[in-house]
């Protein structure tokens, strides 16, 4: 009997843990999942809260009703892995050993990073988000900034999206006129990806969202409304939006297995980290230079979850994850961009349509039944 | 050449195109101590131009930009 321990019940763990129970025999294979919460949260649905277009309770899910009735579920926090022992301690004292250990643990927001971000909003965790959009919807007018406080973040899209988004919910609500939404992009250009920065730049120009470009946010300073960019700027906000920064889980940390930011070094093919065999890595922990998105973890977990299988049952052959990646961006007003890339492939410029819009409605509905099962 | 220059931090991002080369360089800097030289690998056809100009607004130094078979290194000391 094998044992696969699996850290964190976030969409890389779920689908690797689900992958691995229809692939593996039970007699042969012991799963169990760790996961701090036991509930499982639908994070591209924070922007929706925030604008108030999702009900916060629609986001979450009790883990268990996810998982394959293989699967083991254990509500506890890891806090320490020992690889050489092939060991995991748990918050409550209990100690699980394993044969194959997948980490799945995501990263931590540390909004004490970046000074003076008390004063700052954000949609990057379910609280942050109900609170922003209380905010939101008593805004009656002034200067809305939206920037990014460190690097790497999830869903590199999302803050200009949100840009975006805003535009289309004060052009609903009949205020537009009254709001200036300015975004700050950490790099020369307003999105991440060069062949897709001039639609985004055409979108923003044409709602009349304005941007300063290479603004890093570095420090806030809330007496004045100032907010101040590593590379030598300020800008004044009325309400100011910061994507906090992010790291490592704490677990990772404490045992040794991050580098300087808390993510785990990750061979960007085989997922597994770097220097252990029987230990592989998905999701948002791994430090490969790719987007820290559910999109990735999804296809990540598939691979990990078949390769596991395949080692187990000592047949089949094994898969190398080719880094492939698909967004969807909602750029407001029912429209939307479909992005998609792999490490050999940058993506293809994109076009604005309604079908990639719905696209990214459907995901939402057929992440808890299809996705998250590892059906596609 | 890069020979004769210590490199303490190499970042290979190669098959990144989101976020891509220069948000890893910016978390490299932010995370490197002033003086140490980390060296980017970039297969994105954006860097060329996105690197030297973030590195000269940011007030770090480009050391070099070599031309390798397939892909870009960028050789950049954090001053600040
Ligand atoms: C605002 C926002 C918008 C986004 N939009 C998109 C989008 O449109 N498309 C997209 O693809 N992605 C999007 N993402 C990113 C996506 O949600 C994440 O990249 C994805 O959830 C990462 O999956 P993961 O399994 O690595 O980690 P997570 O899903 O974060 O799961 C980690 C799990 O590990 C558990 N855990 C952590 N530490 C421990 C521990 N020590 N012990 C036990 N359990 C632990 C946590 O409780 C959690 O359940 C968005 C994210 C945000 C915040």
């Amino acid at each position: 009997m094998k044992k696969v321990l699996i850290l964190g019940g976030g969409v890389g763990g779920t689908i690797v843990a689900n992958v691995l129970a229809r692939r593996a025999s039970p007699n042969e294979t012991n799963i169990t999942l760790v996961d701090a919460t036991g509930r499982h949260v639908y994070q591209p649905g924070f922007i929706y809260v925030a604008l108030g277009d999702e009900k916060p309770e629609n986001l979450v899910r009790d883990e268990r009703g996810l998982l394959d009735k293989h699967v083991n579920l254990v509500i506890d926090e890891a806090i320490l892995i020992d690889p050489d022992e092939k060991k995991v301690r748990l918050k409550s004292g209990r100690i699980l050993d394993y044969d194959y250990l997948v980490v799945a643990t995501g990263a931590r927001l540390c909004p004490e990073e970046l000074p003076g971000f008390e004063a700052a909003h954000h949609f990057y965790d379910l609280d942050a988000s109900v609170r922003l959009s209380r905010v939101l919807d008593s805004f009656s007018g002034g200067r809305i900034v939206i920037g990014i406080g460190g690097m790497p973040y999830k869903c590199p899209p999302a803050p200009v999206e949100f840009a975006c988004l805003l535009d289309y919910y004060f052009t609903r609500r009949g205020s537009r006129h009254k709001v200036e939404i300015h975004y700050l992009s950490p790099l020369p250009r307003v999105f991440p990806i060069e062949s897709v920065a001039h639609l985004v730049q055409e979108i923003m120009d044409s709602g009349g969202i304005k941007y300063t470009q290479l603004f890093n946010v570095e420090r806030i300073e809330p007496e004045n409304n100032l907010v101040h960019s590593l590379e030598g700027e300020s800008l004044k906000y009325d309400l100011l939006i910061v994507v906090p920064p992010h790291r490592g889980t704490k677990v990772v940390e404490n045992s040794g297995l991050g580098d300087r930011g808390g993510w785990i070094p990750t061979d960007k093919y085989t997922l597994k980290a770097k220097g252990y065999d029987d230990i592989y890595v998905v999701g948002d922990a791994t430090d490969i230079p790719i987007s820290k998105a559910g999109a990735t973890a999804h296809y990540e977990a598939k691979v990990v979850g078949e390769n596991i299988a395949a080692d187990i049952r000592g047949s089949g052959t094994k898969r190398l994850y080719d880094g492939k990646v698909q967004c969807f961006f909602d750029a407001g007003f029912k429209k939307g961009m479909r992005i998609a890339f792999d490490y050999e492939h940058p993506p293809k410029p994109a076009r604005l349509s309604r079908r990639w819009y719905y696209m990214k409605m459907l995901i939402k509905k057929i992440y808890w039944s299809v996705i998250l099962k590892g059906w596609i | 050449m890069t020979q004769d220059i210590k490199i303490d931090r190499v970042i290979d991002a190669r098959g990144s195109f989101c976020p891509g080369p220069l948000m890893e360089l910016i978390k490299a800097i932010k995370e490197a101590k002033v003086g140490e030289v980390i060296s980017v690998y970039s297969s994105d056809s954006g860097s060329k131009r996105d690197i030297p100009i973030w590195v000269e607004k940011a007030g770090h130094e480009l050391l070099g930009v070599f031309d390798r078979d397939s892909y870009t290194e960028f050789v950049v000391r954090k001053k600040r």
